[in-house]
C-alpha cells in the first residue's frame, strides 16, 4: 500500500468514502510526518491531540453519511489566522502567547467543511519577508535542500515546507506581495491567491489591508480547487469581502483550453533573467500551446514601478495596522516610567528588525509634508499599473510568468542579508497582481541544475480563478514534475 | 529627499520605536537607500491619474446599529497584560 501522505487530498476523499482508509490512520500517518520531518522547522505550536479527536468524529460522520466536503483532512495553518483557544503569534515576539478568543472566517469556513488542523505554520514576522528569516521561531529549512540548507521562502515558508515534506495534506497561507506563490515556487508545490475579496480577512492579523489575501497551498492544482471551494465567500464581517458567486471550483479541472488566449508580457523578460528561468518560462507556453492555447505577446509597461510602489504602500498600511501592538490590549509589555515609555519600551523590545524597518518606512511615508510625494504618487501609479492589465486583459484571457526570478537561496545568504532591496527584488514578478488585486497561482514546472524547484505563475482576470484553474491543470499534466 | 538623523529621530518617535544611538548612522543608511530606490516613482506622468485607494468595485453595505457581539469584556481582556476590574490597566496618565 503506498504510504497514506503521499495521496493528495482529492485520493484521501476518495479512499475515505469507500473507507479504504478512517481519518484517524490518515490523521496519524500526518502526525508521524511532522515528528520525522521536524528538523525543517514548519510548525510553530502542534495541535495533534485536537486533531486526532477531530478525525474520530469524522470517522463516525463518514459511517453515517453525514460527511462534509473536506471530512477528516488534516491542514496545516499559517499563524497569522487565529485560532480559537490555539496560540496565534504572526511569528513575532510582541504577541508570542496571544491566545485568540475568536476563530478567523477562513478557518471557520475549513472547519465547518470537516477539516481538522494538526497545529500552526510557521512564517516571517507578520509576514514580513521572503524567505522566513524573520521569524522569532527561526528559518524553514526548504525540504529540497542538499548540502546547504535553503530557505523555503516566505512569508509562508512553513505552509510551502510543510506541504513539500507531506507533515499535512494541505495548508492555508496568505499573500500581500507573493507570500504564497514565492514559497510555493521554492518548495515545488501548488498555491493560489485567489482575487482580493475572495476570502474573508477577517481574523487573519492584518499586514497591509488593502493587499492581503488568504489562500491555499497544496501538492497540486486539483487540491487547491478543494481548499478554495471551502475557504471563499462573502462574509459580513468584512466589508472588503466581495458578494460575487463563488463557483465551483472543482469544475474548470480537467476542462479544455482549446482557443484561450495566453498572454506573455515582455516587460517580465529583462536582458538578465536567468536562462533556466527563461528555459522553463518557454516551455510552458509550449505546453499550453500543445493543450490547444494560443500564445500572444502583451505588455505592461508599468512593471518596473510595481515594486518601489508596493514598498510605500505596504509599509504604509503597515505602520497603521501594526499601531494596535502597544503594550495594552496584548501580551507582552515592557514596563517604562510613563505610558508613552511603555509603548516605546513594548514595540522596540517586541518586534524584530525587518519589521521595524517596515513601520519607519510606513510612518515616514504618511507623515506631514511626505504624504503626496510619495503615498498619493504610489497611489497614483497603482492605478496606471491596474490600467496596464485591464488592457493587457483585451488581448488575452490569462497571463503566463515565472513566480520569482530566481531558485532557493541558501539561508543567511550575504547577498539578501546586506541590502533589503536584494530580497524585495525575488518579488518582482508577484507584487503587481496584489496591486491589482487578481487572481494568480504559481505551480512547480521542474528542476533547476541544482536540483531545486521552479515555479510559473498563472494571473487571471478579476474573479476568474476558473480559468487558472482549467489552465494550471492542462500546465500540470504537461509538466509531469515529480513530488517530493 | 535624504533624510538625516534628526528625521530618523522623530520618525522613529512618531512610530513609537526607539532607534539606539549606536544604530542611527545604519538605520539612517538603510532609509535613504530605500527611499532613493521608491523615488524611481517620481519618472512616471500621473497628471490627471486618480490615486487607486482600493481594488474593491462593490458598493459597501450598511448594518443595522445593534449590538452583535456584546458582554464578552472576559474575552476582550483575556490577553491584556495587565487588567483589574473590567478594565486595562496602563500607567496614570493624568496628573
Amino acid at each position: 500500500m503506498t504510504n497514506l501522505t503521499d495521496l493528495t487530498i482529492n485520493e484521501s476523499l476518495i479512499k475515505l468514502k469507500n473507507k479504504e482508509i478512517s481519518p484517524v490512520e490518515l490523521t496519524k500517518a500526518y502526525i508521524e510526518k511532522m515528528a520525522d520531518n521536524a528538523k525543517y522547522n514548519a510548525y510553530v505550536t502542534e495541535t495533534t491531540d485536537m486533531a486526532l479527536r477531530q478525525a474520530e468524529e469524522s470517522q463516525k460522520k463518514y459511517m453515517n453519511g453525514t460527511n462534509r466536503a473536506l471530512e477528516g483532512i488534516p491542514l496545516g495553518i499559517k499563524d497569522l489566522f487565529c485560532t480559537k483557544g490555539v496560540r496565534t503569534t504572526a511569528c513575532s515576539h510582541i504577541i508570542d502567547n496571544f491566545v485568540p478568543q475568536y476563530e478567523s472566517t477562513v478557518t471557520q469556513n475549513l472547519l465547518n467543511s470537516g477539516a481538522l488542523f494538526l497545529g500552526k505554520l510557521n512564517m516571517d514576522e507578520f509576514a514580513m519577508g521572503g524567505s522566513n528569516e524573520t521569524s522569532c521561531f527561526g528559518t524553514v529549512v526548504n525540504p529540497w535542500s542538499k548540502d546547504i540548507k535553503l530557505v523555503a521562502g516566505g512569508s509562508s515558508g512553513g505552509s510551502a515546507a510543510a506541504v513539500a515534506a507531506k507533515m499535512c495534506a494541505g495548508a492555508t497561507g496568505t499573500d500581500t506581495g507573493g507570500s504564497i506563490r514565492e514559497p510555493a515556487a521554492f518548495c515545488g508545490v501548488t498555491g493560489i491567491k485567489p482575487t482580493y475579496g475572495r476570502c474573508s480577512r477577517y481574523g487573519i492579523m492584518a499586514f497591509a489591508s488593502s493587499l492581503d489575501q488568504a489562500g491555499p497551498i497544496c501538492k497540486d492544482v486539483t487540491d487547491c480547487a478543494l481548499l478554495l471551494n471551502s475557504m471563499a465567500g462573502y462574509d459580513e464581517k468584512d466589508s472588503t469581502s466581495s458578494k460575487i458567486d463563488v463557483p465551483d471550483f472543482n469544475s474548470f479541472i480537467g476542462k479544455d483550453i482549446k482557443g484561450i488566449k495566453v498572454g506573455i508580457p515582455q516587460e517580465y523578460r529583462p536582458d538578465g533573467l536567468n536562462a533556466e528561468v527563461g528555459f522553463y518560462w518557454d516551455k510552458a507556453a509550449e505546453i499550453l500551446k500543445n493543450a490547444g492555447a494560443e500564445i500572444v505577446n502583451i505588455s505592461l509597461p508599468h512593471t518596473k514601478y510595481a515594486l518601489p510602489t508596493y514598498y510605500v504602500i505596504a509599509p504604509a498600511e503597515a505602520s497603521s495596522n501594526l499601531a494596535r501592538y502597544d503594550g495594552v490590549r496584548y501580551c507582552n509589555r515592557v514596563d517604562g516610567n510613563g505610558l508613552e515609555e511603555l509603548y516605546i519600551n513594548t514595540r522596540t523590545a517586541g518586534f524584530g528588525k525587518e519589521v521595524k524597518r517596515r513601520i519607519l518606512i510606513g510612518t515616514y511615508v504618511l507623515s506631514a509634508g511626505y504624504y503626496d510625494a510619495y503615498y498619493l504618487k504610489a497611489q497614483k501609479v497603482r492605478r496606471l499599473i491596474k490600467n496596464d492589465f485591464d488592457e493587457a486583459f483585451k488581448k488575452c484571457d490569462i497571463i503566463l510568468t515565472p513566480t520569482s526570478p530566481i531558485e532557493p537561496f541558501a539561508i543567511g545568504d550575504q547577498k539578501m542579508l546586506e541590502n533589503p532591496i536584494n530580497m524585495y527584488l525575488n518579488d518582482v514578478f508577484t507584487v503587481s497582481v496584489n496591486l491589482a488585486g487578481l487572481p494568480a497561482m504559481s505551480l512547480p514546472i521542474g528542476l533547476s541544475k541544482n536540483g531545486y524547484p521552479f515555479g510559473m505563475q498563472l494571473i487571471g482576470k478579476p474573479f476568474d480563478e476558473g480559468t487558472i484553474f482549467k489552465t494550471a491543470y492542462q500546465l500540470e499534466r504537461g509538466a509531469n514534475f515529480k513530488r517530493m | 529627499m535624504a533624510v538625516d538623523n534628526d528625521t530618523v529621530k522623530k520618525i522613529a518617535s512618531l512610530a513609537k520605536l526607539r532607534v539606539e544611538s549606536d544604530k542611527l548612522e545604519e538605520t539612517k543608511q538603510e532609509f535613504n537607500k530605500i527611499l532613493a530606490w521608491v523615488e524611481e516613482l517620481g519618472e512616471v506622468n500621473t497628471d490627471n491619474v486618480e490615486p487607486l485607494v482600493s481594488v474593491n468595485n462593490e458598493a459597501l453595505t450598511l448594518r443595522k446599529d445593534e449590538v452583535t457581539l456584546g458582554h464578552i469584556s472576559k474575552e476582550v481582556l483575556a490577553n491584556a497584560p495587565a487588567e483589574e476590574f473590567g478594565y486595562f490597566v496602563v500607567p496614570k496618565v493624568v496628573e
